[in-house]
């Protein structure tokens, strides 16, 4: 265990202890202030790191965990993870923060809230640290499931559990997939470290399973990621708090589908499927989630499709990057190496801004009381300083300077213009319409930057509408926004400091050939001339502001497209059809006849038997092991037949069971000519109590009735049992016949050195196999003690019902 | 229990239990050698008892012999258990057994061996079990 | 031998699939002599002599079996035992002896 790992294992440990200091501390200091200090600790020790991943090193600590499955938790810190680490920290401690006055800690059950929250930071970590799949796809999933209870967390309304649930489907759905993925990648590398699997890329890419791995993959990723289709999820996570959705559902968790494709980039990139398929799903998601956010009315699901749109972009720039691994080194290379290097620099960007965004509006729902922009304006001189800070980040989100949006808007630009001058992967034909998406998602984006701000801020203030008076909200709700809105601006003044430590590692880890530093020359400037970027922007902001102050004449186009053609009506069809298929399909074997179970029962019984039995060539008749067959065992052999048949067919059940008991006896006989005296004993002493018992028990059992039954019914059970009784004599038969190896009887003869008997089977019970013994007896003072407690003790509830009766 | 007014059958069980009662120690104890043992003994116990209970009142028996079998099943277990953690305590694995042979003075040389007492402890657990179960039963109306 | 053993399992099985509680008990009690014979044939049916040491100089039939035998005989008048009363109290309870009738809540 090295310190990495520990700091991996905290919020799981610490998630552990949080619902004993809720217990005592609970009403007079909140929770988070405790819980506060697990990231930022991490944070600080993974700062360490960066002076030492910054010169191009990468950490490997290896930890056994399956050994003999090969599956090892593997930490590994490069630039990529680190990036993702220390975002995930530091954006996990200032929404812890802002969670303290956010959450109120008289009324909110905090103990679930923090535990649920540990738990996601200590999965995203481990899935950003390990280098193992497996270990990453436990932690994948981990993710999914904090975030499914972290969505549900308000389960009393019905919106919260059906967000979660849909949440958890989807992204399940993707797990289960990439989970499908990452064991073709296994198969074809056999190994399951990432770190060797990007050594194999050539053996990888000629293998027939490539493509499969890759799709699966990519559902994974998309899903997780919020990409079009599956995008559907992720407006409906609003439901959660605030923080939350500010934490796992804008920075961290719908990042983790970037990752893994940052991650199996050099693997699977420089490749065209990869580059078109990660290129548009992001295009296309980039320029589905700008148009439907215009159109929304509540703040939280414009910025849930703002983030939509932006993770489109930062996986639209992922996938035209990877072109850079087809090339190899050289100027073309550099060149879409820079998109990755954007990606990035995105990422950690939209971490940003859109935190902070989200906090403002989390402070907005928190100071009015809702979320709705027709019931908002005028906040503008009641909420200054939110006011300040929306403004901050949407212009940031909208690409303008001086914020950092600019800067990574800019080179997005710049990666579209050169993916369309680009000569492989037939671009030459369709290259040109990927500016063109570019820049018309990005005139959306624009437009809804500007609703988000001004029909909030600006505009008639409607008291009246809402339900509280709109006032500036406490200190410490203001602190971790406006963090994060210096960073906008800090990085934007600063770009290449970031760069050079943490963005250009990062994107050594996508393409290898840059993994070391000084190999390529990228620098972040917020002025490089009148170049087209420039003008694409201007456009933007043109066109934006044109579109945006006429919004009221043509925002009535969405409302032609149909809802019933939309994916999340296909989704809640689906849903229902499915939920009615699988009740049908279990109520349609589900009988609650118990004979109806048993039926089943005994027919897998003859077809696995029978099956295995007919390709295996099981059976196998050998007479020569058996005993002759003198006439004591005939005439038994015989009475036995008789006793059973009787059984079968006595119409009194005084019979029944006098048959029974004479059939037992008859066994106790064979016993004795079998040669096994204890056993004949026993049965015979048994027999006699069981009988009894049997006697005692049908003083008050009714008489056995005459079955009225259908033939078809009699039928059925014939056949089945006859079926079970002829596999179980060809079982019998074909193990008499075969001796794979000798009795180990031979070994028990010693037994009266051993065990001072002379009874090997007693020896046997009490001495060789004494656990066995006496775990017996466990089970027949189990069964006595159940006899008693159904006898005896009546639960309430069914002596009424027998009064009743 | 309805109760069987039968004199004959009163005379017959008193001595019969009595006999099947001597048997079943003597298959007990023979069970390390020769055919017999806990499970046997413990039956063939019970089975005598079943008798007793079947030929006299449940009540009239119980008041003779004063004993919780449930109780009884859980001492045999007990002692099953303990024989064996004693194998622990000689650092031998669990369950393992010893014996040795001993002078005593009537018997003459006795082999007494630690699977003999695991044995009382299913003999014990075997009559409880299968007396509270017919008890049980039995006593219910 | 193993043709009998056959033979308990078809009549056991068929007693089970009836629709008598009293039936499936019988059968499962059939059953069971049909598991111990099966277990017997399967230690082969070599008649040789008792498994005791010192009696005679005879080979000795398999042991193993017969204390498996032996453990399976008490555990199957356990069972057997409390399903009696397991099946003596439903039909206290719920007046039939009947699987049919016995099923349980109807929207599960």
């Amino acid at each position: 265990m090295s310190w990495l790992h520990i700091m991996i294992l905290i919020p799981f440990l610490f998630a552990i202890i949080v619902p004993f200091i809720y217990r005592v501390f609970a009403p007079r200091i909140h929770t988070g202030w405790f819980v506060l200090s697990v990231p930022s600790v991490i944070f600080l020790y993974l700062l360490m790191y960066i002076p030492i991943i910054s010169t191009g090193e990468t950490i490997l600590i290896s930890v056994p965990w399956i050994p003999s499955y090969g599956i090892n938790y593997t930490t590994y810190i490069d630039g990529l993870s680190l990036v993702f680490g220390l975002v995930i920290t530091g954006i996990g401690a200032l929404v812890v923060l802002y969670s303290i006055y956010y959450m109120s800690k008289l009324k909110e059950s905090l103990h679930n809230f923090y535990v649920y929250l540990l738990l996601f930071m200590g999965a995203m970590l481990g899935l950003v640290f390990s280098d193992n799949i497996l270990v990453l796809y436990v932690f994948w999933e981990l993710t999914s499931i904090s975030s499914f209870l972290l969505i549900a967390y308000w389960y009393q309304r019905e919106r919260s559990r059906y967000g979660a649930q849909k949440s958890m489907n989807i992204t399940i759905f993707g797990g289960l997939a990439m989970l499908a993925g990452f064991i073709m990648l296994s198969m074809m590398t056999e190994t399951y470290s990432i770190r060797e699997m990007i050594n194999q890329t050539d053996s990888i890419y000629e293998h027939s399973l490539f493509l499969p791995a890759m799709i699966l993959l990519l559902l994974g990723a998309f899903t997780k990621s919020a990409q079009f289709p599956f995008s559907i999820w992720l407006p409906d996570a609003m439901e959660a708090p605030t923080p939350i959705s500010a934490y796992l559902h804008s920075a961290t968790m719908v990042k983790a589908g970037i990752y893994l494709v940052a991650r199996m980039t050099p693997i699977f990139g420089g490749t065209p499927e990869w580059f078109w398929l990660v290129t548009s799903a992001g295009l296309i998601t980039l320029l589905y989630g700008s148009l439907t956010a215009v159109k929304q009315t509540d703040l939280k699901a414009l910025l849930a499709y703002s983030t939509i749109s932006q993770l489109g972009l930062i996986m639209s720039l992922l996938g035209m990057g990877s072109a850079s691994l087809y090339y190899g080194t050289g100027d073309e290379a550099s060149m879409y190496a820079a998109a990755v290097l954007a990606a990035i620099f995105h990422l950690i960007n939209h971490s940003t801004f859109k935190g902070s965004l989200f906090m403002v509006v989390g402070i907005i729902d928190h100071e009015t009381g809702t979320r709705d922009i027709r019931r908002l304006g005028g906040l503008m001189h009641l909420m200054p300083i939110s006011f300040t800070l929306a403004i901050i980040g949407g212009f940031s989100m909208a690409g303008l300077p001086p914020f950092n949006g600019f800067l990574s808007k800019e080179m997005f630009f710049t990666a579209v213009l050169n993916a369309s001058d680009m000569s492989i992967f037939s671009m030459e034909s369709l290259g040109v319409i990927i500016p063109v998406i570019a820049w018309a998602a990005s005139v959306f984006t624009f437009i809804y930057c500007m609703i988000l701000i001004f029909k909030t801020f600006t505009g008639k203030y409607k008291p009246k509408k809402l339900e509280k008076a709109a006032h500036e909200a406490p200190v410490g709700m203001l602190v971790p926004p406006v963090i994060l809105s210096s960073l906008v601006i800090i990085i934007f003044f600063f770009p290449n400091v970031l760069s050079q430590y943490i963005l250009k590692p990062a994107m050594g880890a996508v393409l290898p050939a840059y993994s070391q530093p000084g190999e390529i020359e990228i620098k972040i400037s917020a002025w490089h001339g009148w170049n087209t970027e420039l003008f694409m922007t201007l456009g933007v902001v043109g066109a934006g502001t044109f579109l945006y102050l006429y919004l009221k004449k043509w925002i009535g186009i969405y409302s032609i497209y149909p809802y019933s053609m939309t994916f999340n009506n296909f989704y809640n069809q689906g849903l229902g059809k499915i939920e009615d298929m699988s009740l049908t399909l279990t109520k349609s074997y589900m009988t609650g006849f118990i004979r109806d179970y048993f039926v089943y029962v005994f027919t897998f019984l003859i077809i696995i038997i029978g099956g295995s039995m007919l390709f295996l060539d099981g059976a196998a008749f050998d007479a020569g092991n058996n005993a002759p067959v003198s006439i004591y065992e005939g005439v038994l052999i015989i009475s036995m037949i008789t006793a059973a048949l009787t059984v079968l067919f006595s119409k009194s059940r005084l019979t029944a069971i006098v048959a029974v008991g004479a059939l037992g006896y008859l066994v106790s006989l064979f016993f004795v000519i079998f040669r096994a005296p204890d056993l004949a004993l026993t049965q015979l002493v048994v027999e006699t109590v069981t009988t009894a018992l049997f006697l005692l028990c049908f003083y008050h059992l009714p008489e056995i009735r005459r079955e009225a039954v259908r033939v078809k019914f009699r039928m059925t059970n014939l056949v089945i049992s006859l079926g079970v009784g002829a596999i179980v004599a060809i079982l019998a038969l074909s193990a008499n016949g075969t001796r794979l190896f000798e009795p180990i009887a031979y070994y028990y003869e010693n037994s009266y050195e051993l065990a001072g008997a002379r009874n090997i089977v007693n020896a046997i019970l009490v001495d060789f196999r004494g656990i066995d013994t006496m775990l017996e007896i466990f089970v027949l003072g189990i069964a006595s003690l159940g006899v008693y407690t159904l006898v005896k003790l009546r639960i309430s509830g069914r002596d009424r019902s027998e009064r009743t009766k | 229990m309805k109760e069987p007014n039968d004199i004959i059958l009163h005379a017959v069980i008193k001595v019969a239990v009595v006999i099947i009662f001597t048997f079943s120690i003597n298959l007990f104890f023979s069970g390390h050698h020769n055919p017999g043992g806990g499970f046997i003994g413990g039956l063939g116990f019970s089975a005598a008892l079943t008798l007793l209970f079947l030929a006299f009142d449940i009540e009239t028996v119980r008041q003779n012999i004063p004993v919780d079998f449930k109780v009884l099943t859980a001492i045999g277990v007990l002692i099953a258990v303990f024989t064996g953690v004693g194998g622990i305590v000689f650092g031998a694995p669990f369950l393992t057994q010893a014996f040795n042979y001993f002078d005593i003075p009537v018997f003459g040389k006795t082999e007494l061996a630690t699977a003999v007492l695991f044995d009382i402890g299913v003999a014990m657990a075997v009559i409880g079990t299968s007396m509270s179960i017919i008890l049980s039963i039995g006593d219910d109306h | 031998m193993s043709l009998l053993v056959g033979l308990f399992f078809a009549i056991g099985t068929y007693l089970i699939l009836t629709k008598s509680l009293l039936r499936i008990i019988l059968g499962t009690s059939i059953i069971s002599h049909g598991v111990h014979l099966l277990i017997l044939t399967m230690g082969g049916l070599k008649t040789g002599g008792p498994p005791l040491l010192g009696l005679q100089d005879l080979p000795f039939t398999d042991a193993l079996p017969q204390a498996l035998i032996l453990t399976a005989i008490v555990i199957n008048f356990a069972t057997t035992a409390l399903f009696l009363v397991l099946s003596y109290r439903a039909y206290k309870v719920l007046g039939t002896d009947d699987t049919d009738q016995m099923r349980g809540n109807h929207d599960e």
